[in-house]
């Protein structure tokens, strides 16, 4: 038999989700010519309060696995270079930009993305209540990370002033250049516009 | 009394885009998918002699390669997806290759060898222009149309590539500031005596000016995935647009439009990169038909860059003859374009700003687009217009200190009104109320008193400005689709793609207002192919508002007429005798006679024939046709072309207000405040409009303050492929407490009154910007765009070194 393939069908059967089965043997098959150690590639990642078990190389970046491994397409890739801020996502709830972060650098951390910010029972974070209320997003491409910044800032500042409210989303893009109606958003989710 | 236009609503994406479920093109997955990426040119100008990819080839996990010979030829000038023989700028597409995964695909580029012979290039038009200057192309430097040219967006089609070259003395000329006589051009108008024009005039003033090109770098990356079933390709792409792909597309694939599902739930940007299909498409879609497997092809931030398209740069020389009442009785204006590697440039456009910014007497326009070995050129929002309006406001102060006469009042003399004209040919508006709005925004931004207060402070100094953004908004011609269902439901299917500003949702409220609708009874219908969409326009060039709130209403229409038709006959009468509200269609002596749209529409499914859509009017589109074959025997089918009769330009037009402080130590400004007031019509989306307001001054921001192409003039390579290199506008350099109204005033010739408002938002902001620019530095003309902060401190310095010379892609 062919040990590539058994050990694909290994990788198959404890990569998460059936939608990145398909990919998943397909970054065993990639790592696999590159003679690297396979075993300490199974990582437990914390996502949305859920420990999953991934395959990760070395070199992976964090949004390249939310979004590729386990379908959590949310965490937006704009630059893939940490400049835009569109995949901003909380680790151990501070603000990240998933694209500059390694997947194996977060084992034992708690991850937030997008995904994770509503309640369980599907209703939305005030802030983003406070985006749809605002119309804040255009294309919406920015908007999840967006989102994740706005909400670090009212955890650890629940009633920012305007200017630290700019300083705290500062390091999200919005090309569309929907920056007033964002902040407001924030303004509005810390109850001080109505 | 209107049920929907002009109030607030949600737009029915707006939740998925504050949740991350929206899907955009790099989104959609599917089994079996395949990576592939792409290999581009390192080098600015050059010809391929041979391409080596056995190693890559031999790699475990690559799948297959994708070359030009996989596609049809493209002859020059069209912009061809893979490059054949010639390389013309860095970064553009070789080849594709597809692996299991990305990483597989990345390495086996990387094992490519493809040998080069360099040729020479060229980063500024007028270098190219010079006598034995490089050439482009093998075939020339300039693109020359054989044909008029299409709407915005559109392929080059009826071009061809020539080689021009000016005398020394014209290159020198215009360098300099003066008219390049002798110089050749490929586009001219005039209309009026010039002659005449320039010697009644009181004052002359000539100018020389320079804006630069910049990319889109809209946030998402154009990526593709495609995958191929039954003989149909099921394609997710971003695209500003969605109906307006389907022909194009299907082109590319070379199959019936028929056989394409173009899926675009959700766009993350296009800023008119992405109005149409792009060359790019047709790689991901031809590649996964050749290896029978769902193909994604990811482009990255810095491909982006090279493939995403970029504004046109200008050089040029304007003269204007003013009268002592104020009228500009001349205009001469000279723009040489700076094509990119894909040669076109928005000259004419320009010109069409300065005719309804200064409804002139008498106008000559001369222009001519050079290429250049950079990015590819396209729309940008208000593809010349925008930028001219950066440059041409501070030259309007001057003309109107020159006759010392309030800014103001000269841009209320001069600017078209609703008799007005625009463009060459100066073909009519269908409404202007551009005095309006300069009157409007005077008080809202208290003009007079920002006027009075002092403008020193230590090393502060304020400056006061005002511009004018104009951008045409509007089309006619298109088809809008109904239907009304069993259960009484009003189902609106658009065809407008969903680029962020919400015109799909804003235009279906037409039809839900015509039909008396409560809004929580509608659905909209669109995103892909499958569900169904009538023909509609591209999403560019401002004109959805306009265009498809027409369409849409002129289906309501339809099945109000149905409705009618329905009731009289089974309740008696005429359709005359009937109208509507409530959801129900009833008789208007006696309201207690008649019957709910849910009854109705069970009748129309019983009647068949075109009240459920098994016939339908002659003169829609095939794509349309093919929507309403789909939806035959569902429900009462509303369905027409937009016949509405009229002519002219619907005009979409801005004015801005801003006020600045300039640190005269260090050439920085903070922009204090700014106000800008839409002359659009009807404000159809109240809240929608104030963003969309604000995200054009956003970008106004850019264009006159820090957005630019650099190119290295000595190795033709560009030197800011990221965001943070090209400056888009981040939250700390524009104002985030601004003010945006409407005149409001209907237009004619839109049902709900609409027109659109996207691209002179930028406009009006940018001159705005320019405008108080020049007013801190006492008059200063700039005439750059962008106008950065090193060309202010070496301006307060003494040193001209960064604006002489008309100096363009580069420092």
């Amino acid at each position: 038999m062919n040990p590539k393939l058994t050990r694909r069908r290994f990788i198959k059967g404890v990569i998460f989700s059936g939608a990145a089965a398909s990919t998943g043997a397909s970054f065993y098959l990639a790592n696999a010519q590159s003679g690297q150690n396979t075993a300490e590639r199974l990582i437990n990642l914390n996502v949305n309060g859920r420990t999953r078990p991934v395959d990760v190389m070395p070199s992976e970046t964090l949004a390249h696995t939310l979004r590729y491994k386990l379908d959590l397409t949310g965490t937006k890739l704009g630059c893939n270079r940490g400049e835009c801020g569109a995949c901003t996502v909380h680790i151990d709830g501070v603000p990240n930009y998933a694209c500059s972060v390694l997947t194996q650098n977060v084992r034992d951390r708690e991850v937030t993305t997008i995904e994770g910010i509503k309640a369980a029972d599907g209703t939305l974070h005030a802030v983003q209540q406070a985006f749809i209320a605002e119309n804040a997003p255009q294309c919406g491409f920015c908007t999840p990370g967006q989102v994740m910044s706005a909400v670090a800032l009212l955890r650890d500042n629940p009633r920012p002033t305007r200017d630290e409210a700019i300083q705290a989303m500062s390091g999200n893009l919005c090309r569309c250049g929907a920056y007033e109606h964002y902040l407001n958003g924030v303004m509005r989710a810390s109850g001080q516009l109505v | 009394m209107t049920m929907h236009i002009g109030k607030d609503f949600l737009p029915p994406d707006v939740p998925g885009k504050v949740t991350g479920e929206i899907k955009y093109a790099e989104d959609h997955k599917r089994e079996g998918m395949v990576f592939a990426r792409i290999l581009t040119s390192p080098l600015p100008s050059g010809r391929v002699v041979n391409i080596d990819a056995s190693e890559a080839l031999r790699m475990d996990g690559v799948i297959g390669i994708f070359t030009a010979d996989d596609l049809p030829p493209v002859p020059p000038p069209g912009n061809p997806a893979l490059a054949s023989e010639y390389v013309t700028f860095v970064g553009q597409p070789i080849l594709a290759v597809a692996a299991v995964t990305e990483e597989i695909a990345e390495t086996a580029i990387s094992r490519i060898r493809v040998d080069f012979e360099r040729r020479d290039f060229v980063v500024d038009p007028l270098v190219s222009l010079t006598p034995g200057g490089p050439n482009p192309y093998p075939e020339g430097n300039v693109l020359v149309r054989t044909r008029e040219e299409g709407p915005e967006g559109t392929p080059i089609v009826g071009a061809e590539i020539r080689d021009i070259k000016w005398p020394q003395s014209a290159v020198d000329a215009i360098r300099e500031g003066r008219e390049p006589v002798g110089g050749e051009f490929t586009q001219e108008w005039a209309f009026g005596d010039i002659d005449a024009g320039f010697a009644e005039a009181a004052h002359i003033i000539e100018e020389p000016f320079v804006t630069m090109g910049y990319p889109h770098h809209s946030l998402e990356a154009r990526t593709c995935m495609a995958y191929w079933e039954n003989g149909k390709c099921y394609f997710a792409g971003s695209s500003q647009s969605q109906s307006a792909n389907d022909n194009g597309l299907a082109r590319m694939l070379n199959i019936d439009a028929g056989d394409l599902v173009f899926i675009n739930e959700a766009t993350g940007g296009g800023f008119g990169s992405k109005i149409g299909p792009y060359p790019y498409m047709a790689i991901t879609g031809n590649f996964a038909r050749m290896l029978n497997r769902p193909v994604q092809t990811r482009i990255t931030r810095e491909q982006e860059f090279y493939i995403g398209s970029a504004r046109s740069g200008m050089q040029g020389w304007i003269k204007v003859g003013v009268k002592a009442d104020g009228k500009v009785s001349a205009v001469d204006l000279v723009i040489v374009n700076d094509g990119g590697a894909t040669g076109g440039g928005s000259g004419n456009s320009s010109a069409q700003h300065v005719t309804i910014a200064y409804q002139p007497e008498s106008m000559r326009y001369r222009g001519i687009s050079v290429y250049t070995n950079t990015t590819p050129r396209g729309a940008q929002r208000g593809p010349g217009q925008n930028e001219m309006a950066s440059v041409l406001a501070p030259i309007t102060d001057k003309v109107a200190r020159t006759l010392d006469m309030d800014r103001i009042d000269f841009r209320k003399l001069n600017a078209a009104d609703s008799d007005g004209f625009q463009g060459g040919s100066r073909g009519p508006l269908t409404s202007a109320f551009i005095r309006q709005a300069l009157e409007q925004g005077e008080r809202m931004f208290s003009w007079q008193d920002k006027s009075s207060q002092p403008k020193r402070n230590g090393n502060k100094v304020r400056g006061l400005g005002v511009g004018i953004g104009y951008h045409g908004a509007g089309s006619r011609g298109y088809d809008g689709l109904v239907r009304i269902a069993p259960d009484g439901k009003l189902h609106i299917h658009s065809g407008v793609g969903n680029l962020g500003t919400y015109s799909y949702a804003a235009t279906s409220r037409a039809a839900a207002e015509a039909l008396q609708m409560p809004w929580e009874n509608c659905e909209i219908h669109r995103g892909r192919t499958d569900n169904f969409l009538p023909h509609s326009s591209g999403q560019g060039g401002s004109n959805t508002m306009f265009t498809h709130g027409r369409a849409n209403w002129v289906a309501a229409e339809d099945a109000i007429a149905k409705l009618k038709e329905i009731a009289a006959a089974d309740l008696g009468g005429t359709p005359d005798d009937y109208e509507i509200g409530g959801e129900r269609v009833f008789l208007s002596s006696d309201p207690d006679q008649g019957m709910t749209y849910a009854e109705a529409a069970q009748r129309a499914i019983a009647l068949g024939g075109r009240f459920s859509g098994m016939e339908y009017p002659d003169d829609i589109n095939p794509i349309t046709q093919r929507a309403v074959q789909g939806l035959q025997g569902t429900g009462l089918v509303g369905v027409a072309k937009d016949n509405i009769p009229g002519q002219g330009q619907p005009p979409g037009n801005v004015v801005g207000f801003c006020e600045i402080e300039l640190d005269l130590d260090t050439g920085k400004y903070e922009i204090l405040d700014y106000g800008a007031v839409a002359d659009c019509g009807t404000v159809v989306h109240p809240k929608n409009f104030d963003n969309a307001m604000r995200g054009g001054a956003v970008w106004g921001v850019g264009l006159t303050g820090l957005e630019r192409h650099v190119y290295d003039p000595q190795n033709g390579l560009p030197a800011n492929v990221g965001l943070h290199q090209s400056k888009p506008p981040t939250y700390k350099d524009v104002p985030l407490e601004t003010q945006a109204q409407g005149v409001n005033i209907p237009d004619p010739q839109s049902p709900i009154g609409a027109r659109g408002i996207g691209e002179p938002t930028q406009g009006a902001a940018a001159a705005a910007l320019a405008s108080a620019i020049s007013d801190a530095l006492d008059g200063h003309l700039f005439n750059t765009a962008p106008t950065t902060t090193d060309m202010i401190i070496n301006h307060l310095a003494g040193n001209t070194y960064s604006s002489k010379t008309l100096k363009t892609n580069t420092f």
